[in-house]
């Protein structure tokens, strides 16, 4: 197939898994916020959220102050945020129009619906009314895109280079989530040494997982009250926990296999020892070393896969 | 408002002659003819409709076409409801009917011509029999933009130069007032709009299914198939199993909907020209197990854009090194490059001659009479004669640079006949036809409107096409300009057995 058209299925993916991810983090964010709370603990929530895009600076340098209304409207409905769900929806459904020929029809009108209807929903105020619904709305929208891929799509290249997307983008996302989140507690996690106070643990921890579905699936993994160890066990190295780092790597390891023409070759090696790393890693010496640097580290990786792939398959260099 | 009867009525020319003032519109109201025999089932099922349910499957039918994405894109600033620089075309409920036995006899006048043309061109860039001959004069062709020298002496797949013509054609009054043919325009370099046709008849019968239950239309859906069977056939005969490809500017043209559905239909690849690139006279385009060959190119990007190397060099459009590949024979260019020269409108009143020249056969579809300003008799009618005739640029298209003469204000005319003056041989000029028209909902009801009709002739091993083609109607009361950038919408084309 055609290096640009991988490229275009390849980031069709990312930013709509990317306006997911969005979503589930403002919802958690949103609802947290709607518990009782400190001034100072709510900002620090929504400031967190910046972070996690890197986006802190351009928010404070148009809206100054960090407020819910304020942080939500830039992660939103702000066409200038790159970031925001309204830019990633629009470069999702851009990305599928210059390679619409490639997709089912149903994957297409999936997209092209999506960019209706947000275009819509932000205009008529619906989003304003109840940004809860709006967050489902657009993880579901996420959910049935990725269905109807799996679900229509001819099981060849392009179907891979979809799903490859997908899946970096998640691994990168639920990475930085992790890393905001433990961050918030103190400057580098590494275990639980005092006894916080519990109350704010249990939302603190519970939100996390909430953002990722996996707040039930923490119980029924564990059967524990929630600790923060076991979050990151989970979020990171958990292969059947679906948004997990260690899951999110099969995922792109295995699609990777399918577009490879080269067993050997060097990008497939990289993605294996990531996943490998994940795979025989042990949550406690991930937290004796620093769950921050261990993060950090990861992302880069990630990245560093990314642009391999890019530089493989889909800008290849002339001739 | 008019009933449905005197509408299609109007259908039947009226006209007495062909420069009288334009519209059949306003002469025949009331003239209490009968509807014309293949519009009868319509009429009549139309009649049954109550108009809460065409309404509804007016607003249905927009529904499909935003969510489907069958849009053109506008240049120029964002829409106000956040569809971007997207539109939709009008697409009109009532169907354009042309009985089959007159089809039958345009389809044949459509062979004809085309197979002309494509001589034309193909002596243009070879013996020049016809420059020779003195039947089409030199400097019409050597003067001509449209002319590419480059092309001189290149040997084409099959000697065909227009694998995809839209040939335009609108129905008037003759002479002694009998509704006849004329061909408006030939349109040999990228003509566009058959995505729209296909895309009609689909919603037509998603929207009515009974209809075509009731009534015997010739099927169009196979197009995409003799498209394909026409870009294979030219070929290098190089290859026993070419590669052929779209090539299209991107995203952001107007036309990019159709590109992209073609290639789909086809299943062939839509490319780009950042997709493509020359190696040893070869054409490759980037692939994620690598470079591939490509042997058919059939490409919706202008002449000027095809090779930075060749023709304007800041292109980024097209392919460097592509017109060395193709002059190498490596790789089949559909439509050829240079067929501009043909389907200019300095040109065209020149075709009949060029059918009786190569054919040696009688024209089967009429040409609208043409002033040609360049000849010093022509352009003293011309001037004369202003308010009465459409005058147009010979380069313009697209409904541009175009004066119609009786819909004009005096200083248009003052303004337009300054520019004809200044440069002659840039206009020729054409009695207003009286257009006819087909009976359109507009918001009021329905209402006559005037219409054109676009034929896709596809020209590979043998000339072939699907019955019927692209209906474009104006939608403006009175207007004759039916193109999508003005105005205009579509309807589906029914070439009826009766």
């Amino acid at each position: 197939m055609l290096s640009r058209t991988a490229d275009h299925l390849f980031w069709m993916s990312r930013y709509t898994e990317r306006a997911e991810n969005t979503a589930r983090m403002l919802n958690v964010n949103y609802e947290t916020s709607l518990l009782p709370q400190s001034a100072s603990a709510a900002e620090a929530g929504w400031q967190g959220l910046l972070s996690i895009s890197e986006l802190l600076p351009a928010y404070t340098a148009l809206h100054g102050d960090v407020n819910a209304r304020s942080v939500m409207e830039f992660m939103v409905s702000d066409e200038d945020n790159p970031s925001s769900i309204i830019s990633c929806l629009r470069a999702a459904r851009e990305n599928a129009r210059a390679v619409r020929g490639t997709l089912t029809t149903e994957v297409w009108e999936t997209q092209n619906q999506t960019w209706l209807e947000v275009n819509r929903m932000l205009k008529t105020g619906e989003f304003e009314r109840d940004p809860g619904k709006f967050f489902e709305w657009v993880k579901f929208r996420s959910h049935l895109s990725r269905g109807v891929t799996v679900g229509t799509m001819l099981m060849d290249e392009a179907l891979y280079f979809m799903r490859l997307g997908t899946f970096l983008e998640r691994a990168d996302n639920t990475a930085r989530l992790v890393d905001v989140k433990f961050h918030a507690v103190e400057n580098d996690f590494m275990g639980t040494v005092g006894e916080h106070e519990q109350e704010y643990d249990f939302y603190h921890w519970s939100a996390i997982l909430r953002s990722v579905s996996g707040f039930e699936i923490y119980r029924k993994v564990y059967r524990d009250v929630i600790k923060p160890e076991r979050v990151a066990e989970l979020l990171i190295l958990r292969p059947d926990m679906p948004r997990s780092l260690h899951a999110s790597l099969n995922e792109v390891v295995s699609n990777l296999r399918l577009v490879a023409s080269d067993e050997d070759s060097d990008t497939l090696r990289h993605a294996g020892r990531l996943r490998a790393d994940l795979q025989f890693a042990r949550i406690d010496e991930i937290l004796a070393t620093g769950l921050h640097a261990f993060l950090t580290q990861f992302l880069d990786r990630v990245n560093g896969l990314g642009g391999r792939i890019s530089r493989d398959f889909l800008v290849p260099a002339v001739g | 408002m008019l009933k449905f009867d005197e509408m299609y009525a109007q259908l039947t020319p009226q006209g007495t002659g062909q420069s009288q003032s334009q519209g059949g519109q306003s002469q025949s109201q009331g003239s209490g003819q009968g509807v014309r025999p293949h519009y009868e089932a319509y009429a009549k099922w139309l009649a049954g409709q109550p108009d809460t349910v065409m309404r509804s499957r007016r607003d249905e039918a927009e529904m499909i076409f935003r969510r489907v994405g069958i849009t053109f894109a506008v240049y120029g600033a964002k829409d106000e409801d956040g569809s971007g620089t997207e539109r939709l075309i009008p697409f009109d409920l009532i169907p354009r009917i042309i009985p089959a036995h007159e089809w039958r006899s345009m389809e044949k006048g459509l062979v004809q011509r085309v197979t002309a043309l494509n001589r034309f061109i193909h002596d243009v860039y070879h013996d020049q029999e016809i420059l020779k001959a003195g039947v089409v004069p030199r400097e019409q062709i050597e003067g001509n933009a449209q002319f590419r020298p480059e092309m001189m002496g290149v040997d084409v797949p099959n000697g065909i130069y227009s694998h995809i013509s839209g040939i335009d054609i609108v129905r008037a009054p003759d002479v002694q007032g009998k509704g006849e043919y004329y061909v408006l325009e030939d349109n040999l370099r990228v003509p566009s709009g058959v995505s729209y046709m296909l895309e009609n008849r689909k919603m037509m019968m998603r929207l009515f299914p009974e209809l075509f239950s009731q009534n015997r239309v010739a099927p169009v859906a196979h197009y995409p198939d003799l498209l394909l069977d026409t870009l294979r056939a030219s070929a290098p005969s190089t290859t026993a199993e070419p590669t052929v490809v779209v090539l299209t500017p991107g995203m952001y043209n107007s036309a990019y909907f159709e590109h992209a559905f073609l290639a789909q239909q086809m299943g062939v690849e839509l490319v780009e020209g950042q997709d493509l690139f020359v190696k040893d006279s070869f054409v490759y385009m980037r692939t994620t197990r690598g470079p591939k060959r490509v042997d058919v190119i059939y490409r919706r990007v202008d002449d000027d854009f095809l090779d930075p190397q060749v023709f304007r060099p800041t292109s980024t459009l097209g392919c460097a090194g592509l017109m060395e590949a193709y002059r190498a024979g490596h790789v089949a260019i559909c439509n050829a490059v240079g067929t501009g020269v043909a389907d200019d409108k300095s040109i065209y009143p020149y075709v009949p001659k060029m059918i009786e020249f190569y054919l040696g056969e009688k024209p089967i579809l009429n040409n609208v009479p043409t002033y040609m300003c360049r000849n010093p008799d022509d352009l003293k009618y011309v001037m004369a004669n202003l308010k009465d005739l459409v005058v147009k640029e010979v380069h313009g298209a697209g409904g541009y640079g175009m004066l119609v003469g009786p819909a004009a204000t005096k200083a248009e005319i003052e303004d337009f006949g300054k520019a004809v003056l200044a440069n002659p041989a840039g206009y020729i000029a054409q009695p207003t036809l009286s257009l006819s028209s087909c009976p359109t909902y507009v918001e009021s009801g329905v209402a006559p409107r005037h219409i054109d009709l676009r034929p896709f002739v596809l020209s590979g091993r043998h000339v072939q096409m699907v019955p019927g083609g692209l209906t474009r109607v104006a939608l403006k009361e009175g207007s004759l300009v039916v193109n999508s950038s003005q105005g205009g919408g579509t309807k589906d084309t029914w070439i009826l057995e009766v």
